[in-house]
């Protein structure tokens, strides 16, 4: 059985590669709790807990753990006071089922709010490779905008340039510049926009090592810094420096099962604080980043 | 109405525009519409206005019933339209309009014996409706001493130091308060809760503020035994104003267990109901304290929250019935929103403190001492660094307490804090109230720390109560604030202290101020009960705990 859900997610991450891996969790969550034998509704309960546990341990990005835990509360928010456990059960599974619906639809909805904040001839820088990103810039070329586009190449595993393979099937003007090159390059653009792998409590987020470096330049040089997210990205934590963020999330997976002094290690995502963020696009509006704390309270109280 | 019409139409010399206002009066009240306050404002105004205008052809008389008028409207509720209500309003109209057209034939004491009739039906009307929590029909509508109303329009009186009309006003209703508290039978032995006075030349930008001696207090002019303020208040009033119970929390759970005292010694008197005769019970009291030293914001809450469970007690619950469940709801508060919250916030800080930290701590916090502690029996490694400063130096109590456990301290003044601050990984800082902005209300100097950690990139942690958070908003910290005994600034080296005779100085004013705000900028992170939030947060808890009420 251990093996059975892992075997799923990884088949929904090659199926559709365009998927977030969140949703990828959650539709693996969601036949999990299908295919579930268990007698008691608390038990069915652990063994959700100990399923989103091993995805995270497949997949330690921030997006996982927050989906999964939205999601198992979302499908017990309901009144679970069924005599019939097979009767709660389903009631689970249709909860589950709705919840995967909206999140698939978060990403349009995302994109449909951002692309009217690129105006025509604009210069846009991003970073890494982000699939909300990349369906922004989608909605806006398809808006007849013009506008280039600049991509850091994003080292160690080069995602910039998968990005700018995509923007360059779109037909979106676009080049490639070195991660050190940020501070260069800053005062051509006019707005930078970025993904996140995480929202965290006080606004901030989490994402790809570099995005800190981008936010403290474009602050400098007062260009807007944009994040687009879902709103199941949004995680209850609250990092209050480089340091505090957990280890679980700073290295991949397979790094933290293998390796023992972590210290050596180069950590693959860093913190940007709510600071040094103009706004934040989710799929629950336009929000600055200390109106994410008000929607966290509101999605987890 | 037809009155009314009748008596325009007449074209005596009324002026009219009386009428019509006296009309707008009847019409507000018989349709059952609540004259808003800035409404009720006006209409007296207007009709203060029209008593000047009237001095010369009308006579005494018609000013009594105007007067009489005033009072009428303002403590009666027109919220519910019960016909008791509407009963009261129509004999007045009838009466005044009767009385108006034959004005010069009835003489005064016949208006006396009229208008003491009037009264009377009107308090049977008000006892005879069931709702808890109404003001009595002697008292006016006043400003409650508390300043957390939600909507403050002016200052509240006993803040308006500099203004003598507001400290007439302030006067007058501390002896109306233990007058009513007196009842009839006793003698008035003068005023028992004493207007207590100024000390010394007051810095001008805090005049507006009390500032007085612990050598002269409250307690001293209080007859033995006290008739109208119970023993124990009267302790605890002594107390807060030597400086003997110091501290937020402190000065709450002293002040609720001195509520249960009172609540236990009270008996109803034979024709009051419990759940309003309490209340009006304590407010000499809370006055009383205010005066010893002003109250603080979780004072404030901890006194609403007792007054609504007192107004809630249900009129058929026996008395003995009726004070075991007000016991038990002090207890659980006390559990529930001091205890227990300092408990759960010491496991959301606990996550925050890892191995090595060196934390920067100002003054003496209970619930900062307390997560230290546990913090330390979880076997954390970290250090503390205690700031103190004068003239309270209580940063020594923090140590006293954190040495004891084996944590290891170093001390210093606030004057070494730029000094100290590179070595510092974290500051906690305690709080006495969180306000509806976002600002933080805490001791004076805890401003300080914030902005020069921020200058140095430190992260600053407050940690707060849930009960703390209030509706007030300030931005600075002049508008509201206490001002603590001048001649605690003086100090007494090798024998001689330079400042003993300031007083002889005139240009020179000794400023002791006790609380700061700090903006929610150099907050990083507030720690509460409800877990951990961002300074800018705070409304969306207030609002998620009115809810909850």
């Amino acid at each position: 059985k251990d093996n059975t859900l892992v075997e799923y997610f990884r088949a929904q991450i090659r199926g559709d590669p365009d998927v977030a891996s969140a949703v990828a969790a959650i539709r693996s969550l969601l036949e999990f709790l299908r295919r579930d034998q268990s007698e008691t509704i608390l038990g069915l309960r652990e063994n959700m807990t100990q399923a989103i546990r091993r995805l995270e341990e497949t997949d330690s990005s921030v997006a996982v753990s927050s989906g999964g835990e939205l999601f198992l509360r979302f499908i017990s928010l309901t009144s679970l006071e069924h005599p019939d456990l097979s009767q709660c059960k389903n009631v689970m599974i249709e909860r589950g089922e709705l919840f995967l619906k909206k999140i698939s639809l978060s990403r349009g909805k995302v994109g449909k709010l951002c692309h009217t904040f690129i105006k025509d001839g604009a210069k846009i820088l991003t970073h890494s490779s982000s699939r909300v990103v990349l369906k922004v810039l989608e909605n806006a070329a398809a808006d007849n905008k013009r506008f280039t586009v600049y991509v850091t190449e994003s080292q160690p595993d080069s995602a910039g340039k998968r990005m700018a393979q995509k923007l360059r099937k779109l037909n979106i003007p676009v080049m490639v510049v070195l991660d050190a090159a940020v501070g260069y390059i800053m005062e051509k653009v006019d707005l930078v926009i970025v993904g996140a792998e995480g929202v965290v409590e006080s606004g901030g987020v989490i994402n790809k090592i570099g995005t800190y470096q981008m936010a403290v330049c474009s602050k400098a040089h007062n260009k807007p810094f944009y994040v687009v997210a879902e709103s199941f990205k949004f995680v209850r934590l609250y990092p209050l420096n480089q340091q505090d963020v957990p280890d679980r999330f700073k290295y991949t997976a397979d790094i933290l099962k293998t390796v023992k002094d972590l210290n050596q290690e180069h950590p693959m995502i860093d913190y940007t604080p709510p600071s040094l963020i103009t706004l934040l696009f989710t799929d629950l509006g336009v929000l600055t980043p200390s109106a994410v704390s008000d929607e966290l309270i509101k999605l987890y109280l | 109405m037809a009155d009314s019409d009748g008596r325009q139409v007449d074209g005596v010399n009324h002026a009219t525009d009386k009428d019509v206002k006296l009309q707008e009066i009847a019409l507000a009240k018989n349709e059952g519409k609540e004259l808003t306050k800035e409404e009720k404002q006006r209409l007296r105004k207007e009709k203060k206005q029209h008593k000047k205008n009237k001095k010369d052809d009308k006579g005494p008389p018609e000013k009594e019933k105007e007067k009489e008028k005033a009072s009428v409207p303002a403590p009666s509720k027109p919220a519910t339209q019960s016909p008791a209500h509407k009963a009261a309003p129509a004999p007045v109209h009838a009466s005044e309009s009767a009385a108006a057209a034959e004005k010069p034939a009835k003489s005064k004491a016949e208006l006396r014996a009229e208008r003491r009739a009037r009264q009377d039906s009107e308090r049977t009307s008000k006892q005879g409706k069931k709702e808890g929590g109404q003001q009595s029909a002697s008292s006016k509508p006043k400003a409650t001493p508390n300043e957390l109303q939600p909507v403050v329009k002016r200052l509240p009186e006993h803040v308006q130091v500099d203004d003598p009309a507001a400290l007439k006003k302030l006067a007058k209703k501390l002896e109306r308060q233990q007058k009513s508290g007196q009842g009839c039978g006793l003698n008035k032995t003068g005023v028992e809760v004493p207007l207590r006075s100024d000390y010394g030349y007051k810095v001008s930008l805090f005049s507006h503020l009390h500032q007085y001696s612990r050598k002269s207090p409250p307690t001293l002019q209080i007859s033995i035994p006290a008739t109208v303020i119970h023993p124990s208040i009267v302790r605890l009033g002594l107390q807060y104003s030597q400086g003997i119970i110091a501290g937020s929390n402190a000065r709450s759970v002293a002040l609720l267990h001195t509520f249960k005292q009172v609540i236990q010694d009270y008996s109803t008197p034979p024709n009051e109901e419990l759940s309003r005769d309490l209340v009006n019970k304590l407010s000499p009291y809370i006055s009383f304290l205010s005066q010893c030293r002003p109250l603080s914001a979780s004072m404030g809450n901890a006194i609403k929250y007792i007054k609504k469970e007192i107004s809630n007690i249900p009129s058929q619950c026996k008395e003995e019935e009726a004070k075991g469940k007000l016991q038990a709801c002090i207890d659980s508060y006390i559990n529930e929103k001091i205890i227990l919250a300092s408990e759960a916030i010491s496991k959301y800080a606990i996550e925050k403190i890892s191995d090595g930290d060196v934390i920067l701590v100002y003054g003496c916090s209970s619930l900062v001492n307390h997560i230290l502690c546990k913090a330390f029996e979880k076997q954390r490694k970290f250090r503390v660094i205690v700031v103190d400063s004068r003239p309270r130096l209580e940063g020594r109590e923090a140590l006293r307490r954190l040495v004891k456990k084996g944590i290891r301290c170093t001390y210093v003044l606030i004057s070494a804090l730029s000094y100290i601050l590179p070595e510092v990984s974290k500051v906690f800082l305690g709080a006495h109230a969180l306000l509806a902005n976002g600002y933080v209300m805490s001791r004076v100097g805890t401003s300080q720390i914030a902005l020069v950690a921020k200058a140095y990139n430190v992260p600053v942690l407050v940690c707060c109560e849930t009960y703390k958070f209030c509706e007030r908003v300030q931005t600075d910290s002049f508008v509201s604030n206490e001002l603590d005994d001048p001649d605690d600034l003086i100090v007494t080296r090798n024998g001689k202290s330079h400042l003993e005779n300031w007083q002889t100085v005139k240009s020179l004013g000794l400023l002791n101020l006790v609380y700061d705000v700090t903006p929610p900028d150099f907050v990083d992170l507030v720690i509460t009960d409800l877990g951990m939030i961002p300074c800018t947060s705070v409304p969306v808890v207030l609002r998620v705990k009115n809810v909850d009420q």
